[in-house]
């Protein structure tokens, strides 16, 4: 076995908290990117554009100087917040941003826009004439939409979106650098104090490498169920 | 112009030291990155073309960088390189120690190796892609392995790797950016600086993403207008 110099059990934690991490944002990445696919698919021009805006920017700066700004600014924020509060209403109040909540909502809010584009490819895939039967029975927009448009387009949308998942968990790493004590942190605040970086290195590479083959294969089963009802040419 | 003078001049954050502190930022990220790619591309080549082998002795252990090395976060590779390097017995005496003992060298060593990884499986599909017929053609004209490959295989994969390596160069730019974290002052680097002197967070971390977003927008624009030139003979006549 590996001498981990009594740092195993922490970063075991860690890893435990990469994952949380993980699935969090994947959670909120989900959820604003079907919001942003809508916006971009409506008609409604004001919509369109916030959801434009958004995919363009976020996709087109570096995780990293986003997580730093939204963590650094979004407490410099916090505290002009605060101050003004007091200020104004003499209400004292501090807010502190958590790094495990700035590390999910950055995370989340960076893979939303991949996965809006995602899932607008994925949406405009579904045929038409299948909304039209949708209409024609009588089918509200909800109902539509549960029934005919999700099914239809996570088919579509699960390559990217696995593509996107596997993205998404590599970038987790870099909640270390906010000083969340993630795997990585403790792993090298392990290496530093007994200067072994490969004893803690390499069994994160691996816990990540073994994540990564277990989504696949999750991914594989999802594509596999989601593709039933399609005959293969 | 004066107007711009007197402007950089009322302004704490963003006066000439700073903004040429974010100039060496900037030449320090483009320097990276375009070694990098170079260099990977240069490396991907032959590997994607070995990768492609029916031989397995030659195949599998390149599918096993590749897979390593895009199973991974760079950070996790940039440290294993950057930390792991001194270990290498007897570097320290050795005529390398001056120029891996500064953070640049291993820092390209981990994005070279990263990309070099991407971009021989985005080679490998397009080489896979290939179609047949281009192939038994080739070989109906009697041209021996290397002549095909130089000549029919490289060329057409070239052009159908291109969207995709597009992505890989613009993912690329984007991760240098962890290039920060081991002491090297790039974009991200020279932001911080000035964060840590001015205390402006969102000043500071706003320029370089608008920085980067522009530098984002000129390779998007760069790959649209190589894509029209090598895949023109793929659009559709209108």
């Amino acid at each position: 076995m590996i001498d981990f110099h009594g740092y195993g059990p922490s970063i075991f934690s860690g890893a435990i908290l990469t994952i949380e991490i993980a699935f969090l944002s994947l959670l909120l990445a989900v959820a604003l990117g079907l919001l942003g696919a809508i916006a971009k698919i409506s008609k409604n021009k004001v919509a369109n554009a916030i959801a434009t805006v958004y995919t363009t920017v976020i996709r087109g700066v570096p995780d990293l100087v986003l997580m730093l700004l939204i963590f650094f600014g979004g407490q410099m924020a916090m505290n002009n917040l605060s101050d003004w509060l007091y200020e104004a209403y003499e209400i004292d109040v501090f807010f502190n941003i958590n790094e495990f909540i700035a590390g999910v909502v950055t995370i989340g809010f960076i893979f939303g826009a991949y996965m809006a584009e995602t899932f607008r490819g994925a949406f405009q895939s579904v045929d038409n004439g299948q909304i039209e039967a949708g209409k024609a029975y009588g089918m509200n927009k909800v109902q539509i939409f549960k029934r005919i448009m999700f099914p239809q387009m996570m088919r579509h949308a699960l390559p990217g979106l696995g593509n996107n998942w596997m993205v998404l968990l590599k970038t987790t790493a870099l909640v270390s650098i906010i000083g969340l004590a993630d795997m990585v942190r403790l792993a090298s605040e392990a290496a530093k104090a007994v200067h072994e970086p490969f004893t803690f290195f390499i069994p994160v590479a691996a816990v990540y490498l073994g994540l990564t083959a277990i989504s696949e294969i999750v991914l594989k089963k999802l594509e596999i169920r989601y593709s039933a009802g399609v005959v293969k040419g | 112009m004066e107007s711009l003078i007197a402007l950089i001049d009322q302004n704490e954050i963003f006066n000439v030291q700073t903004l040429l502190h974010y100039w060496d930022g900037l030449v320090m990220t483009v320097q990276l990155v375009f070694l990098s790619l170079v260099i990977g591309a240069l490396l991907s080549v032959p590997l994607s073309i070995l990768r492609t082998s029916d031989n397995p002795w030659i195949s599998r252990p390149i599918w096993f960088y590749t897979y390593i090395f895009r199973g991974t976060p760079l950070l996790i590779q940039l440290y294993i390189i950057y930390y792991g390097v001194v270990f290498i017995e007897g570097i320290q005496d050795s005529m390398f120690w001056p120029v891996v003992k500064e953070a640049f060298y291993p820092c390209l060593l981990a994005f070279v190796l990263n990309t070099a990884a991407y971009t021989t499986e985005i080679l490998r599909g397009a080489i896979v892609a290939t179609p047949k017929g281009e192939i038994e053609a080739a070989k109906a004209y009697g041209m021996s392995w290397w002549k095909m490959t130089c000549r029919i295989v490289l060329p057409s994969a070239f052009r159908r790797a291109l969207p995709a390596y597009g992505n890989e160069v613009i993912f690329m730019l984007h991760a240098s950016a962890i290039a920060s974290v081991v002491t090297i002052v790039d974009l991200t680097g020279a932001a911080r600086d000035i964060y840590a002197q001015h205390y402006a967070p969102f000043e500071a971390y706003t320029f370089v993403a608008c920085i980067y977003l522009c530098l984002t927008f000129g390779l998007i624009y760069l790959f649209k207008y190589l894509e029209k030139k090598m895949l023109a003979h793929l659009r559709p006549l209108s």
